[in-house]
């Protein structure tokens, strides 16, 4: 397996008034044509992690890498130029809430159409044609309709498929998702994540799942980086993840009410400055 | 056993004519004292609504909601609110930004004519396992957590038998989570305190509630016990689907 | 207390007291003030006018109302005796303007004091409880912002009679309609929210959820407008004063003496230049004050 996503000592820091917050510390890891699970609470750097890796940190945001590679491609200070090659068209991020992410003026069909031809020239018949199938394909029954609708009158689900229709359109090599299952119910959720699965397998595509539900990416994903403080605590792959030996990841794993029964009270998580070092 | 809660037939209707929404149709549910039930659905079943129906917040279409026996009226008398407390799902949006916590805490009592105040605030505090420091802060000085800590005293403080829970935790990391469930289950058992939960969770229903209410659409989907979840024993499909869904992705 | 400490204390993430949590707040609004250059400006100017309003007898120099000989000391131009020359009643134009900002303090204070609270209330209410109330209120505030506000002042001072208090209370019938627009569509987004429905759970009735609850985040957003509307407010003012409906003679209402220094123009540019840089420069003050204020209190860039 050669890896196509190379992160080396990556470092996100944010300027405050007592001086850089560091958001992600010395992460580094690789990627394959897989699917990797990027995991942590709030405030631990998984999803700025993902935003590094498109370029897509905040202006006020200061990255650092040892190596930041794609496909051999240098990103550390790549040029606008270079970024738009990549992103949409190799790279591709699906974020949390469909609602931010699409045009609210623009119906599904025209951003998805747009999204395809500026990969390259195409007739926009066939642009259409193309992008009524990519619907189809992320399971949506009755994509004429969709494709003439407003973002506003699609359900949660529907718009979370309509947008990962168009970032698939263009075919990247590189999915980052971004808790892209969060907002939806949970029967909605297992859709998306098959259509995600699917593209994985038949197209050979990377994925990075980053979300917040370890039990939920272990289920779903290949390997899992825990990610505590900015820094990451434990890379494990998925089947092992009962086995794990950080206190973080048990923690995380235990804290979780079973439909079971079981342990009462909960477990609660004791953290530990020394995770930090 | 004595129903404490019983709502017969609960409709609720928003907007009118071609904007009509019947976000509720027919629910019935009986919660006895002490007891904790829960009700389960997805968004838009509706769930939510029958709490907020509960307090007044919602315009209730028909039917009837009697707390001990007697038929709640519109608008509510000030004991009832004395009786039946309610935290929210959302902890950043259900606290005044501009208020501190010593107000967040006073008001109710304020409202309510208690002249033992101070002595009432640091107790309330206290009991939600935050200390004496967190007293004259701000909600932006605040973690999630915390604030939710917050919005449960001050539900507690007029010391209601009734708490309506609309997914407590369901806006908090895993970890604030347990202890928000820890704390909300000692403090049931403290007082015999009576909670109806609301959760899009299987799991967080399964650990608070004895039974339990699964709906769809504005529906009843079905009502079980805890035994019967625990066991797999759903009768509906939906159910069914609920429960699969709730184990992750097993892939094909 | 030392220094440090005092901002520490101020700052700290723990206040012990209901008065510590207040000043810390209003401490570090003030630090996010203090940041923007030009905002600082402009409560430097504010702070010179209300100074020179207060001490006026002590920094003008002459009499505002008497003037000098008239034969000799007429339409002076600026001199080190006469700062900003003399006028055609012999008078020193800079005494004047000293303490013309008396009145111009006080058509400021007086319309904020009559005119915020007005708008608040109209608004608020109207946001809060919506149905027939919001369309009965909206329709009045409608009523009065469909005349231009000078004209309506004007009909005003028409009828109540000429003087600097039918002047104020004119511009404060006049300036509270955007206010109370203001503080409608605010309380219609804050009226919803979970807070609101949690302190009416707590059996709360709409009098105190209003005034308790909704005007204090109503409140910054419309002092974010009045400061920015002082500058129209003194304008107003002065447009009366010279229009020779405001303030009446000898009192040294700025817009007044524009009116009167009309007359010599082209050949004694300074009698009616001065006041009209007076009028710029506190008009200038109260923008970049409102603008910098805006920056700090308006709720929707907080987070």
């Amino acid at each position: 397996m050669t890896d196509m996503l190379q992160v080396e000592g990556l470092n996100v820091a944010f300027p405050s008034r007592d001086g850089p917050v560091r958001v992600v510390r010395d992460v580094s890891f690789t990627l394959g044509r897989e699917r990797l699970g990027i995991v942590g609470e709030s405030g631990s750097g998984k999803s700025q992690t993902g935003r590094a890796i498109l370029g897509l940190t905040p202006p006020s945001g200061r990255v650092t890498a040892e190596r930041l590679e794609f496909e051999g491609i240098d990103l550390r200070g790549a040029p606008a130029s270079t970024w738009r090659s990549l992103r949409g068209r190799r790279m591709s991020m699906v974020m949390q809430d469909p609602k931010f992410s699409l045009n609210p003026v623009m119906t599904i069909g025209r951003q998805i159409v747009e999204a395809y031809r500026r990969r390259g020239t195409t007739t926009r018949a066939d642009a259409r044609a193309k992008t009524i199938d990519m619907l189809e394909a992320v399971q949506i029954r009755d994509p004429e309709r969709v494709f003439a609708a407003y973002p506003h009158e699609l359900s949660g689900g529907m718009g979370q498929r309509a947008m990962i229709a168009m970032m698939l359109i263009a075919e990247p090599d590189l999915l980052i998702a971004d808790e892209p299952t969060s907002a939806l119910d949970v029967t909605v959720q297992l859709d998306v994540l098959r259509i995600l699965d699917d593209l994985v397998r038949s197209r050979g595509m990377g994925l990075i799942f980053i979300s917040h539900d370890l039990r939920l990416v272990s289920s779903f994903c290949d390997r899992v980086l825990v990610m505590y403080a900015g820094r990451v605590v434990e890379e494990i792959a998925a089947k092992d993840l009962h086995a794990a030996k950080h206190p973080y990841t048990q923690g995380l794993l235990n804290c979780l009410p079973r439909i079971e029964g079981g342990q009462r009270p909960l477990k609660t998580l004791t953290r530990d400055a020394a995770w930090l070092e | 056993m004595s129903a404490l809660v019983e709502i017969r037939d609960l409709a609720v209707t928003f907007g009118h004519g071609a904007n009509e929404v019947r976000a509720v149709r027919g629910v019935s549910l009986d919660v006895a004292v002490g007891e904790s039930f829960g009700i389960v659905g997805e968004s838009g079943s509706g769930k939510s609504t029958v709490l907020r129906a509960i307090c007044g917040l919602a315009p209730v279409a028909s039917g009837e909601i009697r707390i001990e026996g007697e038929t709640l009226k519109k608008p509510r008398k000030r004991a009832f609110y004395r009786e039946v407390q309610m935290v929210f799902q959302d902890p950043y949006a259900s606290l005044h930004p501009r208020h501190t916590v010593d107000k967040v805490l006073s008001e109710p009592l304020a409202i309510h004519g208690f002249d033992d105040a101070e002595a009432r605030i640091e107790r309330a505090l206290n009991d939600v396992g935050l200390g004496k420091g967190f007293r004259f802060r701000f909600p932006h000085q605040l973690s999630g957590g915390q604030r939710q800590r917050v919005a449960i005293a001050r539900a507690l403080i007029l010391e209601p038998r009734i708490l309506l829970l609309d997914e407590p935790t369901s806006a908090l990391d895993a970890s604030i989570q347990a202890e928000v469930l820890n704390l909300l289950d000692a403090l049931r058992a403290e007082r015999g305190l009576t909670y109806l939960l609301v959760s899009h969770d299987l799991a967080v229903v399964a650990h608070m509630c004895e039974r339990l209410l699964v709906m769809q659409h504005g529906e009843v989907v079905e009502e079980l016990s805890r035994e019967a979840l625990q066991n797999r024993a759903a009768q509906a499909e939906y159910t069914k689907d609920l429960l699969i869904a709730s184990e992750g992705f097993k892939g094909i | 207390m030392s220094e440090v400490s005092t901002r520490e204390w101020l700052l700290s993430d723990q206040p012990s007291s209901r008065r510590q949590a207040k000043l810390g707040q209003a401490y570090r609004t003030w630090s996010q003030l203090r940041r923007n250059k030009l905002a600082m400006v402009g409560l430097g100017i504010v702070v010179v006018l209300i100074l020179m309003a207060i001490f006026a007898n002590l920094v003008a120099p002459f009499d505002p109302l008497r003037g000098g000989d008239l034969r000799t000391e007429r339409l002076l131009p600026p001199s080190w005796i006469n700062l900003m020359g003399t006028d055609d009643q012999a008078r020193d134009i800079f005494s004047r303007i000293v303490h013309g900002s008396r009145l111009t303090l006080m058509v400021v204070a007086m319309v904020a004091i009559i005119a915020t609270p007005i708008g608040l209330a109209v608004g608020t209410t109207a946001g809060y409880f919506g149905g027939w109330v919001d369309t009965v209120l909206m329709r009045i505030t409608d009523i009065f912002l469909a005349f231009p506000r000078l004209i309506l002042a004007l009909a005003f001072v028409a009828a109540l009679g000429p003087g600097i208090e039918n002047a104020i209370i004119a511009i404060a019938i006049t300036s509270w309609p955007p206010y109370a627009r203001l503080a409608r569509a605010e309380t219609m987004t804050i009226r919803d929210t979970d807070y609101i429905a949690a302190i009416r759970l707590q059996g709360a009735r709409s009098p105190r959820i209003i005034w308790g609850h909704v005007v204090p985040l109503c409140m910054s957003s419309v002092i974010v407008r009045v400061t920015l509307d002082m500058a129209g407010i003194i304008l107003t003012a002065a447009g009366l004063g010279f229009l020779g409906l405001g303030a009446q003679p000898p009192q040294p209402e700025w817009g007044a003496m524009i009116a009167s220094g009309r007359r010599f123009l082209i050949d004694f540019w300074w009698v009616a230049t001065m006041p009209g840089i007076a009028i710029f420069v506190v008009s200038l003050g109260f923008n970049l004050l409102g603008d910098g204020l805006r920056d700090v209190l308006d709720p929707k860039g907080e987070k």
